[in-house]
């Protein structure tokens, strides 16, 4: 018995041999095989390091920062605009300039990040469990259940992210948590859709009928077998919806209806400095834009990693 | 399957009534039109006259089955703002954003496509390493930034491309496109191009992954074994098993086309329906909003019954539950 | 067969292209920031539409730049009595299809108006109650049952349609089957969200705009409205954001113009209830209203630094505001000015009113619904919180915005304390006074925007006086008056005045307007 998740297609017989990679022994946990081969790819590292810094900023931000950009009473309309390497009148030097309220775009875009990545996170997260349950479920149990479920899918993808995150924060109201309840609201059905898809094929596959006729649980093939299979296009989807839910999150600052001018994210400050564009005054938008890509660049890195370590048939 | 599409399509018809309510109520809690409407310095009279004329002055539940009535008679409500019939406005606008979001598509697959088959056959090479970079950079970056981005270079800097607007219309088979003059194509072009850009990375995601997966596979080594040449490989065997996700994926992703051209027609002021949407939600426009959310639900609900056919002739293995429940 | 099909189609996009290319020196291309809802003059009373009804429909007396009244279709009009006045209108004018115009018109006119089924906002408080009778066809006497010395103003915002189109519903307007006119331009192609197209009308009485051809795009997002102007696709934009006059100035090619405009930005704080929402002490506690306190309302506006708002949020397109109206328009004080900022003077007001601690709250704003609105508020809370008073801002899209300002869950304005607007429609200055100082009564038509409930008799009598007072020069005063008594009262705390900004290729000359439209007739080739 191994606990690779399943990929042979000719029923259960053996497990291809993986030419590239040398004999793994056989008390190794797929966590440290997992890990051994994330480790092989330097770019991957690079994206991880970078990740790391990005988050280890995020969290230290209170205390390597010049200003709380949030205190009112420690920004100044008098800064506003100052270019990179300004001194504030404050009593600091603002290395990446001001934007057009005064507030330092080092510590805004620090904090920012604190605010974009929790959005983005935590929206992920819930939504694609959300979404994994339902598509496997619907895959799986079929008949009624899976109609229906797929009914609400089909409810929910019919009406476009940007349009039901947009009337939803609009009736909602501003803020963190309004968010990321929007976002969930417009991304879980990608997953249910792709795994209930991917799941679908899967399950017609010899392999399950014999762990059924087996007598394994249904919950035991569900999640040993079917859902790791389904694991590669849940983390291609998570690596382009976190990147999604953050750039949807400033998209709908710019239509006016994010998050409160008065805390901004990362979107937030680069749509305040859209305006500022065509000025000359490029650092208000480039630096948080500059700060957002790095994330999610970082991101796609190592998620592009992983899905090829998890899915066995990639092995080199 | 002729069950099966019309099970879909009276499901469909519970789908459009559902988002319908919800979006009907919806704006509603956003706030009352009325305010939007008037002039600041009509007198109560007034903006009391203004709601009447609207039906503004009535419950919500009262103007919702007001509308329901109308709605089974074929009226959908006209708009607040324009005082024309709701689904005409769209409709006027639909071709305009039918071609953008089409244009987009094409895009996406044949800058797409290439791209990410390459990557995948060739992963280690330098050029598939600078495609996923960009296609990286793609999805990174959110699309009114890079739509500014592209008119600042391509229109301000370079004059090469219009900034906004569309080109010259002509009228071919009665639908209005701008498709038909080289000076339509300048004009669609960087729009086509910002709204594309996130679907072609996908696509280049998708593709890549599909081919380093299928070139692995047992038939492909076969195939290989078997000494077919490697455009037949390609052509062929790869192509036909990576389409499935890729269909599947775009023929969401048309909707999703058709949803964000909300933030590429802003930008680039082209005159379509998503523009007309962004200004109905920020006028209180219900009827235009509800309208619209009608034509964008029988749209989607069609576009995802054709990529469910597609997906089951493409891959037999799938069966159509729903013609059994 | 696909290489013919593609040849069939290079040939028609070279066919096409070709005559897509009429950039002649008589065309210009305008990119608005706002659309029009309707062609239909008497749809919607909204400036977009209001200013394309001017060049194509025309009025009896219209505004010059600067909102000085000046003839139209009427030639002349004069104050019979108190209640009469009598309008000589233009001779020799006709309508774009050549009929002449005379007063049966105007009496037609006046009976669409308050009949245009379906109409957002009717223009029927500017016609309401006034009897036209027709002297000659060319004369006519206007009756009205009050007092109204503000009839030419009123008849600024009524435009003319020929008798014969009458009973035209919107839809016909809006297919173009009844754009006849009498204005400077004739309508030749109407794309909703889109485009308008326009043509000189070679027969209008006045001096003849010097654009033949002119296309009006709508161009809402102002980064893109910009980059329009600078990659040469329009030849003017109205409404420059703030943030790009700088480099617009520094163009060679390019040229801007600007005028202090009659758009004032201000507060209104609640002055009805106790305790005023959205506002408490420091710890939360409730507190009575500190805005029923004038001193509190003087201190307030003595903790905004206007002058630092106008530099640095603004880019100078503003000017700090000390009234409803800059001091140029009819009406205005002379001894109102901008309050002086002086934190130690807020301050020290705040401890005599009984609040030295300060206290805390959250002020309002539309987002996007005025130039640079979040930035000024954000601005603002920065300067009270130094000031003692620990200020958080909300801003809302304008759609929520206005309809909680107006009318919360309880049927009562919602917030305590926020940031708004306001244009005098009429350009003179008892239209603020009427609708925002005076004392809200709903049946009568005052106090209509009044949502923070001031109330002041002695602002209401002086305001009664001076809007039945024919005399213009007494009238005035009256309201100059009025003005004083409502500021040294602190009715509401003005920040500035907008600065309407509009830019263009070099060589074209564009009159700017303090009321904020685009017209095509004060656009000039130097």
């Amino acid at each position: 018995m191994t606990d690779i998740p399943h990929g042979s297609r000719q029923g259960g017989q053996e497990i291809p041999a993986s030419p590239g990679l040398p004999a793994i022994p056989k008390e190794e946990t797929p966590f440290t095989q997992f890990r051994k081969a994330f480790f092989d790819d330097k770019v991957a590292v690079a994206g991880l390091v970078m990740f790391s810094v990005i988050v280890a900023l995020a969290v230290l931000a209170p205390f390597i920062t010049p200003q709380n950009p949030y205190d009112l009473r420690s920004v100044d309309i008098m800064d506003s605009r100052l270019s990179p390497g300004s001194q504030a009148g404050e009593g600091f030097t603002a290395w990446l300039g001001t934007d057009g309220v005064g507030r330092d775009l080092y510590s805004g875009i620090l904090y920012g990040l604190r605010i974009s990545l929790m959005v983005g996170a935590l929206s992920g997260l819930i939504a694609a469990s959300i979404g994994m349950a339902v598509g496997l479920t619907a895959a799986y149990a079929g008949g009624r259940i899976e109609t229906i479920l797929m009914r609400i899918v089909d409810l929910q993808l019919s009406l476009p992210a940007v349009l039901i995150a947009l009337i939803l924060v609009a009736a909602l109201g501003k803020g963190v948590d309004k968010i990321i309840f929007a976002l969930v609201v417009v991304q879980w059905a990608y997953y249910a859709r792709t795994v209930r898809g991917t799941a679908l094929v899967e399950r017609r596959k010899e392999y399950v009928e014999a762990a059924q006729s087996l007598g394994l649980s249904n919950a035991r093939v569900v999640f040993r077998h079917i859902m790791p299979n389904c694991m590669a296009p849940v983390i291609v989807i998570i690596t382009v919806q976190t990147a999604h839910a953050i750039a949807l999150e400033a998209t709908l600052s710019f239509l006016g209806v994010g998050l409160p001018q008065t805390e901004p994210s990362l979107g937030v400050l680069i749509a305040n400095g859209f305006q500022y564009m065509l000025s000359g005054k490029y650092w208000i938008s480039f630096f948080p834009g500059l700060a957002l890509l790095l994330t999610i660049v970082s991101i796609n890195l190592m998620g592009d990693r992983i899905r090829d370590v998890l899915n066995p048939r990639l092995e080199k | 399957m002729l069950a099966f599409i019309l099970r879909r399509l009276g499901q469909a018809l519970l789908v459009i009534g559902a988002m319908v309510v919800i979006v009907f109520f919806g704006v509603n809690v956003i706030g009352d039109p009325v305010w939007m409407l008037i002039s600041p310095e009509m007198d109560q009279n007034a903006i009391e006259a203004t709601k009447v004329a609207l039906g503004l002055d009535k419950p919500i539940w009262e103007q919702f089955l007001y509308f329901v009535w109308g709605a089974a008679q074929g009226d959908m409500g006209r708009s607040f703002v324009h005082g024309e019939p709701a689904i005409k406005l769209i409709l006027s606008r639909m071709p305009a954003t039918m071609e953008l979001a089409l244009v987009a598509l094409l895009m996406a697959v044949f800058i797409g496509l290439p791209l990410g088959v390459y990557a995948g056959l060739k992963p280690d090479s330098r050029i598939s390493k600078a495609i996923m970079a960009i296609s990286i950079l793609g999805f990174s970056l959110p699309t009114f930034w890079v739509g500014l981005m592209l008119i600042m270079f391509f229109s301000v800097m370079l004059g090469w491309l219009p900034a906004t607007g569309r080109g010259d219309v002509v009228r071919v088979l009665g639908i209005e496109t701008s498709l038909f003059s080289w000076n339509g194509w300048t004009y669609i072009a960087l729009p086509a191009l910002n709204l594309a850009l996130l679907k072609i990375s996908l696509v280049i995601r998708l593709a890549r992954a599909g081919v380093r997966e299928a070139a692995l596979m047992d038939y492909v080594k076969f195939a290989r074994a078997k000494g077919l040449s490697q455009t037949r490989i390609v052509g062929v065997h790869i192509l036909k098993n990576i389409m499935i996700p890729i269909v599947t994926v775009l023929g969401l992703e048309f909707g999703s086309l058709v949803a964000f051209s909300v933030v590429t027609e802003t930008i680039f002021a082209w005159p379509g329906m998503g523009k007309l949407l962004l200004e109905a939600i920020q006028r209180l426009d219900r009827p235009v909003i509800v309208a619209y959310v009608m034509v964008v639900v029988v749209l989607f609900v069609a576009i995802n019954l054709v990529v469910d056919v597609m997906y089951s002739i493409l891959d037999p293995r799938v069966r159509l539950t729903e013609a059994r429940a | 067969m696909r290489s013919s099909v593609a040849r069939l189609a290079f040939a028609a996009a070279v066919a096409l292209g070709a005559a897509a290319m009429p950039a002649k020196a008589q065309d210009l291309v305008v990119g608005l920031s706002a659309e029009p809802s309707s062609l239909d003059p008497h749809f919607h009373n909204l400036a977009p539409n209001n200013q394309l009804s001017a060049h194509i429909f025309g009025h009896l007396v219209m505004r010059s730049s600067d909102q000085t009244l000046i003839p139209g279709l009427a030639e002349s009009w004069r104050v019979v009595d108190a209640l009469n006045w009598e309008f000589k209108l233009r001779k020799g004018v006709t309508f774009h299809d050549g009929t002449p115009f005379t007063v049966d018109d105007v009496i037609a006119t006046f009976e669409r108006v308050p009949n245009v089924p379906r109409s957002p906002a009717n223009f029927s408080s500017y016609t309401r109650g006034r009897q036209i009778t027709k002297i000659d066809d060319h004369t006519m006497r206007i009756t009205t049952g009050v007092p109204s010395p503000l009839l030419p103003n009123d008849f600024t915002a009524v435009a003319i349609i020929p008798k014969g189109v009458k009973d035209a519903t919107t839809e016909d307007f809006n297919a173009r089957r009844t754009t006849n006119g009498a204005g400077p331009y004739r309508i030749l192609e109407y794309v909703q969200g889109d485009r308008i197209v326009l043509e000189r009308n070679e027969a209008w009485w006045g001096q003849k705009p010097h654009y033949k051809r002119v296309t009006l795009r709508v161009i809402r997002s102002e980064p893109s409205r910009v980059a329009a102007l600078l990659a040469g696709d329009v030849d003017v934009i109205e409404a420059v954001p703030t943030t790009d006059v700088a480099r617009l100035k520094a163009d060679q090619r390019l040229s801007v113009f600007e005028a202090t405009g009659s758009r004032l930005i201000y507060f209104k704080m609640e002055m009805n209830r106790s305790p005023a929402p959205f506002v408490t002490a420091k710890d939360g506690s409730r507190i009575d209203n500190p805005f029923l306190d004038r001193r509190v309302r003087l201190a307030l506006s003595k903790a905004i630094n206007r002058e630092a708002i106008v530099a640095r949020i603004m880019d100078g397109a503003a000017r700090p505001a000390g009234q409803f109206v800059p001091d140029f328009i009819f009406g205005a004080s002379p001894r109102l000015k901008p309050e002086r900022f002086d934190l130690d003077g807020a301050r020290k007001l705040l401890a005599e009113a009984g609040l030295p601690n300060g206290f805390k709250m959250t002020i309002f704003g539309p987002n996007g619904r005025y130039v640079n609105d979040t930035k000024v508020l954000e601005a603002i809370a920065q300067m009270y919180t130094r000031a003692g008073v620990e200020t958080s801002i909300e801003t809302l899209p304008p759609a929520n915005f206005f309809s909680r300002a107006s009318q919360g869950a309880d049927g009562w304005p919602e917030f305590g304390m926020y940031l708004t607007g306001w244009g005098s429609s009429t350009g003179e200055g008892s239209d603020p006074l009427r609708n925002i100082a005076a004392t809200f009564d709903a049946a009568n038509g005052f106090g209509q925007s009044n949502r923070s409930r001031y109330s002041n008799p002695k602002v209401d009598e002086s305001l009664k006086k001076a809007i039945a007072t024919m005399d213009d020069k007494e009238r005035a005063k009256l309201l100059a008056e009025t003005n004083d008594v409502a500021f040294a009262d602190q009715a509401i705390i003005p920040i500035h005045y907008q600065v309407n900004i509009w830019a263009a290729k070099k060589g074209i000359t564009v009159t700017p307007r303090v009321d904020e439209w685009t017209l095509l007739t004060g656009i000039w080739k130097q």
